[in-house]
Order: C-alpha cells, then sequence, then structure tokens
C-alpha cells in the first residue's frame, strides 16, 4: 500500500517538475530568446510589482506600468509567452479530465471529450458567426468567437442532456452524440458553401486550435472555470469510483444514477467547452492522457486520476504548444497538428493491448 | 409482520405486469430460493425487490419498513445485491472492489476508517479469498469474480442479501463452496438471503423456502420438503423428456420408447449405471426385482419402460416372481447387472435358473447386447 502511494507521489513530483521546466522553456525559447536568468529576473520583478501595486495602487502603478510595456524582452514574456503557456497548461489538464469523465460515464477508456458532438456543435457556431454575422471580424480569436464556441458547445451539450434522460443505454447516447455531429456538420458546410475564401481559411483554422489567441482575460475566467470544474470532479470522485462497477451496484449502493449521469456530463462539457472556446478542438489529449495517467499510477482510483490527469495533460500540452511555435519557425503548426502526432498512437497502442486482454 | 414481506406485489416491465400477486413472508436469517424455468421472471422478482426495476404495484417491506420509501442512502445501508452484471472495471484490485462495499458508510470522499479496512478484511475472509486481495480483479476466474462480488455485498454491511443466478457460471465445486457461504451468513451473522438459481437439487438441499415462479404468478412457496413433493418439479418446468427425482436430486433424461428389449436384474445401486447406458443408447428396458427402497427403484422408475418392484423388509412374494418371469420371457434377453444376491433377494437366482434353462441369453454387460 505504501509502496504505491510511494509511487503515485513520484508521478506527481517529475509531472511538476516537467510541467516547471516546460514554462521555463516556453518562456525562453521563440523567436527572440530569454535567457533563463533573465526570465527568472523579470517573473519575480514583476510579481512584486504586481504585488505593491495591489497593495498601495496610487504609489506603484506607475512604475509597474512602465515596467510591463518597458523592455522588449518584458512585453514579449507578459503579454504573449506567459499568458500562452499558462493557457496551454490550463486547458490541457482541463481537456484530460474532461476526457476523464466521459471514460468514466462510458465506462470506455476510448471515450474522448468530444464524442457527444460537443466540437462540431462549437464549430456550427463559430461558422454561423463568422460568416452571417460578423464578415468583418478580424481576429478569430475575438470574444464574439470565444461566445459563440462556448455557446456552441453548451446548446449540444443540452440537447446531449436531453436525450440522456429518456435513453438508458449508453451506447444509444454515443450514436445520439455521432448523429448531433452530423447535423452539426450539415449546417456548417451549409455557411461554408456560401463564405468567402478569407473566412473559410479562418475557420479552418480554428478547427485545427492554436493557443495564440491567448490573453491575460483568458487565462483568468479559463483558469476560474476549469479549476471550479476540476473541484467538482474531484468531490464526484467516489460516486466515479463506485460507477465503474456498473450502474446496477452504482444505485445499489446508494447512486442517485441519473442525477450522477447528468452532473459527469455536464462538467466534462463545461472543460472542454472551455477548451473549445479559447484554443479551439484540440484532438487527442483527452483520450490518450487519461490513458496515459492509468498506466503510470497503475491505479483507477478517480481521486488520484483526476489531479494526475490534470497534470499530465498541462505538461503534454505545453511541450506540444512549445513545438507548434518552434519546429518550424517562423511559420506556426495547429496544435492538434502536434498532439495528433503524439496522441493516436497511443490510442492504437491502447486498442491493441485491450484486444490482446480480452 | 415478518422480517422480509411482500403484499400483493405485481412486477414486469414499462408498466406491464409479468407476474402478480406475489406474496410471501421470511423470518430474518432464512434463505429464500426462486426457482422456475428460464424467462419465467425470477430476475424481473429480484430486481424489483431491489428497486433495479420499478414495481408495478403492492409492496415491499423489510422489518415493516415499505422498501420503495427508502432514500438511496438507506436502501444502500439495508439491502446488498450481487448481480449478472458482467463487470470489467479498469485496474482494480480486488481488495479495492471489496471495499466498495464500504460506499454508503464512508465519508464524501470514500476514506476507508482501520474500521473499514478490518470490515473488507473480514468479508474477504469469509468468502476465503485473502490470497486474492492485492490480485487484479479482471484476471480473476469466474467462480473466484463471485466470491470477490459476494464479498463486496458482505463488506456493504447490510442485513438483506439479493442474488440473482449467483452460481450461473461455477463448476460444481464452485457452486457448493459459494453457498456454504451463503448458509453460513445467514446461521452465523443473520443475514437474510433472497437468491434465485438455476439447480433445483442444489436449491432444494440449500433453501429454508423456495418460491417456484411459473407463467404469470407464484405457483408454489414453502419448505423445499413440501413444495418438490412428487413431480412438482416436473411440473413446474414443464419437462416433456426427462425427470426430475425429489428423493435423489437427480435429474434423468427421458425415458426410451417402445417395447422392452431386455429385462435388467438390478438392485442395491447397481442397476444405474445400466440404466443410464441403455437410456444413452435408447434401447427400451424392464427392471426387477427391486426393493420400494432401492435407489434402483427411484432411477430406473424414471428410465425403465417398467418396474417388477416388491415392498421393503419382505422377502419377495412368489406372484411376483412369477410375473418377473413372465415379462423375462416375453422379452427373450436377460442383463444381469452384477448385483449380489443374497436372502431376501433369492428370487433373481431363481430367475437366472430358469433363464438358463430355456436357453434364453444371460448379459453381464450393455455392449453385449444386439
Amino acid at each position: 500500500m505504501n509502496k504505491k502511494a510511494f509511487s503515485v507521489l513520484a508521478v506527481a513530483a517529475a509531472l511538476l517538475l516537467l510541467l516547471a521546466l516546460g514554462l521555463i522553456l516556453n518562456a525562453n525559447i521563440g523567436s527572440v530568446s530569454i535567457p533563463a536568468s533573465e526570465v527568472f529576473r523579470l517573473l519575480w520583478q514583476g510579481l512584486c510589482l504586481r504585488v505593491r501595486s495591489w497593495l498601495w495602487p496610487g504609489q506603484y502603478a506607475e512604475a509597474a506600468e512602465s515596467f510591463f510595456s518597458g523592455s522588449t524582452e518584458a512585453r514579449i514574456l507578459f503579454s504573449i509567452r506567459l499568458p500562452r503557456v499558462l493557457l496551454a497548461a490550463i486547458l490541457g489538464g482541463a481537456l484530460a479530465v474532461s476526457g476523464f469523465l466521459l471514460q468514466a460515464f462510458f465506462r470506455n477508456p476510448i471515450a474522448g471529450p468530444f464524442v457527444l458532438g460537443i466540437s462540431s456543435g462549437a464549430k456550427m457556431l463559430v461558422s454561423i458567426t463568422l460568416i452571417f454575422f460578423a464578415a468583418n471580424i478580424s481576429s478569430f480569436h475575438s470574444t464574439t468567437m470565444i461566445l459563440a464556441a462556448f455557446a456552441g458547445s453548451l446548446l449540444i451539450t443540452g440537447v446531449v442532456l436531453l436525450f440522456a434522460q429518456r435513453v438508458s443505454n449508453m451506447s444509444m447516447l454515443l450514436v445520439i452524440g455521432i448523429m448531433v455531429s452530423y447535423l452539426c456538420g450539415a449546417v456548417t458546410d451549409f455557411c461554408i458553401t456560401f463564405a468567402d475564401e478569407y473566412n473559410i481559411a479562418n475557420l479552418t483554422g480554428w478547427s485545427m486550435g492554436s493557443f495564440s489567441g491567448a490573453s491575460w482575460s483568458a487565462v483568468g475566467y479559463s483558469a476560474a472555470l476549469c479549476f471550479f470544474c476540476l473541484g467538482c470532479a474531484m468531490l464526484l470522485s467516489k460516486p466515479i469510483g463506485a460507477y465503474a462497477l456498473g450502474e446496477g451496484y452504482a444505485q445499489s449502493m446508494g447512486i442517485h444514477v441519473k442525477a450522477f449521469r447528468v452532473c459527469l456530463i455536464l462538467l466534462s462539457s463545461l472543460l472542454s467547452a472551455c477548451v473549445t472556446a479559447f484554443a479551439g478542438p484540440i484532438s487527442f489529449v483527452g483520450i490518450a492522457i487519461p490513458h496515459i495517467t492509468r498506466s503510470l499510477i497503475k491505479t483507477s482510483r478517480p481521486a488520484l486520476v483526476i489531479p494526475i490527469s490534470f497534470l499530465c495533460g498541462a505538461v503534454f500540452c505545453v511541450y506540444c504548444d512549445l513545438l507548434a511555435r518552434t519546429a518550424f519557425a517562423p511559420t506556426e503548426l495547429a496544435i492538434s497538428t502536434v498532439t495528433s502526432v503524439f496522441g493516436a498512437p497511443v490510442v492504437i497502442s491502447m486498442m491493441v493491448r485491450r484486444k490482446e486482454s480480452g | 409482520m415478518a422480517y422480509f414481506q411482500t403484499e400483493a406485489l405485481s412486477v414486469g416491465y414499462h408498466g406491464k405486469t409479468l407476474i402478480h400477486d406475489i406474496d410471501f413472508a421470511l423470518e430474518k436469517g432464512k434463505i429464500l430460493t426462486l426457482i422456475g424455468p428460464n424467462g419465467a421472471g425470477k430476475s424481473t422478482i429480484l430486481k424489483s425487490l431491489t428497486r433495479h426495476l420499478q414495481k408495478i404495484s403492492g409492496n415491499v417491506y423489510v422489518q415493516g419498513e415499505e422498501v420503495y420509501r427508502w432514500s438511496p442512502r438507506s436502501r444502500a445501508t439495508h439491502l446488498a445485491v450481487v448481480l449478472t452484471d458482467r463487470i470489467a472495471p479498469e485496474l482494480m484490485t480486488c481488495r479495492e472492489l471489496v471495499a466498495m462495499g464500504r460506499y454508503p458508510h464512508t465519508n464524501a470522499i470514500g476514506r476507508l476508517t482501520p474500521r473499514d479496512e478490518e470490515k473488507v478484511n473480514e468479508a474477504l475472509a469469509l468468502v476465503d479469498a485473502l490470497e486474492l486481495a492485492e490480485r487484479d480483479f479482471t484476471t480473476l476466474s469466474d467462480g473466484q469474480r463471485q466470491r470477490i462480488l459476494l464479498a463486496r455485498a458482505i463488506c456493504q454491511d447490510t442485513e438483506v442479501i439479493v442474488l440473482d443466478e449467483p452460481t450461473a457460471y461455477l463448476d460444481i465445486r464452485y457452486k457448493v463452496e459459494f453457498l456454504e457461504i451463503l448458509r453460513r451468513l445467514a446461521r452465523e451473522k443473520g443475514v437474510t438471503i433472497l437468491l434465485s438459481l438455476h439447480e433445483i437439487d442444489l436449491a432444494s438441499k440449500f433453501s429454508d423456502v423456495l418460491m417456484c415462479v411459473k407463467g404469470d404468478t407464484i405457483s408454489q412457496i414453502g419448505a423445499p420438503e413440501e413444495v418438490l413433493r412428487g413431480d412438482a418439479a416436473n411440473r413446474l418446468y414443464d419437462m416433456q423428456r426427462g425427470s426430475y427425482n425429489p428423493a435423489l436430486g437427480s435429474v434423468e433424461l427421458s425415458r426410451p420408447e417402445g417395447a422392452p428389449r431386455v429385462f435388467v436384474l438390478g438392485g442395491g445401486g447397481w442397476g444405474i449405471p445400466v440404466y443410464r447406458q441403455l437410456q444413452r443408447r435408447q434401447i427400451p428396458f424392464c427392471t426387477g426385482i427391486l426393493f420400494e427402497n432401492d435407489v434402483d427403484f427411484a432411477v430406473g422408475g424414471s428410465l425403465a419402460a417398467q418396474v417388477i418392484s416388491a415392498p421393503a423388509f419382505e422377502p419377495i412374494p412368489q406372484q411376483t416372481l412369477d410375473c418377473a418371469w413372465e415379462r423375462v420371457r416375453e422379452i427373450g434377453t436377460l442383463l444381469h447387472s452384477g448385483c449380489p444376491i443374497g436372502s431376501l433377494n433369492s428370487s433373481l437366482a431363481v430367475l437366472l435358473d430358469r433363464a438358463a434353462g430355456a436357453g434364453l441369453p444371460i448379459l453381464h454387460s450393455v455392449q453385449d447386447l444386439p
């Protein structure tokens, strides 16, 4: 028992170290290289100034202002790289937890956060907004886009929940999710038919995902939502564990199965909606990371898998984003391009191994 | 009011009644077994008792409390189940799975107290599975899985356990072991147990109360000795071919049809293997002369075209001997099972002598039959 706890702690510590290293590397590498010592110095100064200007607003506000918009390094670090790497970490973790929750829901480790059609719902509303309502929106990461993606995700979640109340069969719900995806896809394609090339390119870019639109407000909102959902997921870890024995047993142990299932879908959808809104649908993180986590810590106890999945997803996305940014610089890759390259083989090996074990 | 009781309970699916007027009362620490043909609704009844299925009408009481008024949690502390669902939880050790049984007793994050750990160990010991504790559940055999699932139910610390066909996938050794564990639970811990079984022979030996489910109602309920009197089992299962013998608890296949081709001299259990060989080859036969308390009489009665028998504890009367000889002469072939011939059944020796005198063939094995 102690040996197991030790190995879980070791994995958590290793992931935290990797995450810290990833944050530094991301701050460090780019078109303008900022040495690690400079990163630490700027971070420390920035932190001190922030705290002081918060405590004594009048006295330090100006100093802070001039510091953050002062040197090129400070500007790059504080307004581009830092929010971006933090967003990648938060959303990566969110995606992993979202995937884990849906895997628990379907009791199938190959379910991902987008199987219920959330990404296609988001894409539908984004395309409608982009093409019909805001023909002259310059950046596809503007607030309008974020809201459209979020609303689309929640719309689909609502539809799925409506059906979840009626059908008791899980595979039925999966089929409904796929059908809803097709419907949304049809609407999206309809919009594309009437769109000009510029908007089509924008939409394609959006649907491959990117962390390039990161801003401090995006970090703030997504952190608030994701950590709230993470907390809720942790509170649900007891019933999630029991639910692994099937609905019949779960019910006999005192779980209100219907309400519990709604909670699972809702939490998972909120997390993936948040990701989709701020970075677009990112593939494979949600399927691969919970699996990697389980095989790292060799248990499926939700109270352990949830936080460690979050960490693992954060690490994975931070490094994938680093690659996306730097591999073919100055051209930036879409984040899904990178996550697919690393995620898809994991999923394949998972399938093969499942078949072998029965 | 009895400990576990139903009142005019009707059960079914989607509001359609399958079985109605289920009324029974069970004392604490007793075992009730549901038997009946496939699809009769044994599972439907059990699921309605545990609320895995919504009842249609009527009431279910445990200790005078209506089960359907319980909150989910209070149901979990009163009723534990072993279901037929095949489960495959990933990366879960048996100890973790058994500990799930503590669910209604642990705090919000499911932390196990030393007392919970103790209960888990106790349950594992009771089903004799302590050495399986750290194994991954999915690597176990069916017999081991059932024991672990039972340990989970025991761990839930309820006064009632409901099991749906718990022995379905088990071999005979595991079946017996499993049922022994249930008996021990009922006897030592006063747990009231309701279950369904396919094995009518085991059910009649191990249950306190048998409940026969057939058609749209409960056909019979009571002590196994009363319920399975005579050919009740054959009627319950609508057995057209073959038969169940309540005294021996044995099941025989169908009686060979047609005019008897051989007369078997049996007695003392020597006849049974011969009868069964003849049944396999579908050769109709007569047997005799059997005392009415002989095991051969019980099995022969199910398989032979005719049994010549004599009252037990008495020498065989002359007229029975003559009747047997009449049949031997008609059939024309005698098969001696090898049973010992003593002073009470000396008539068998007379039959052998007469047959030899008349030049009839006397065989010693079924293989010798043409």
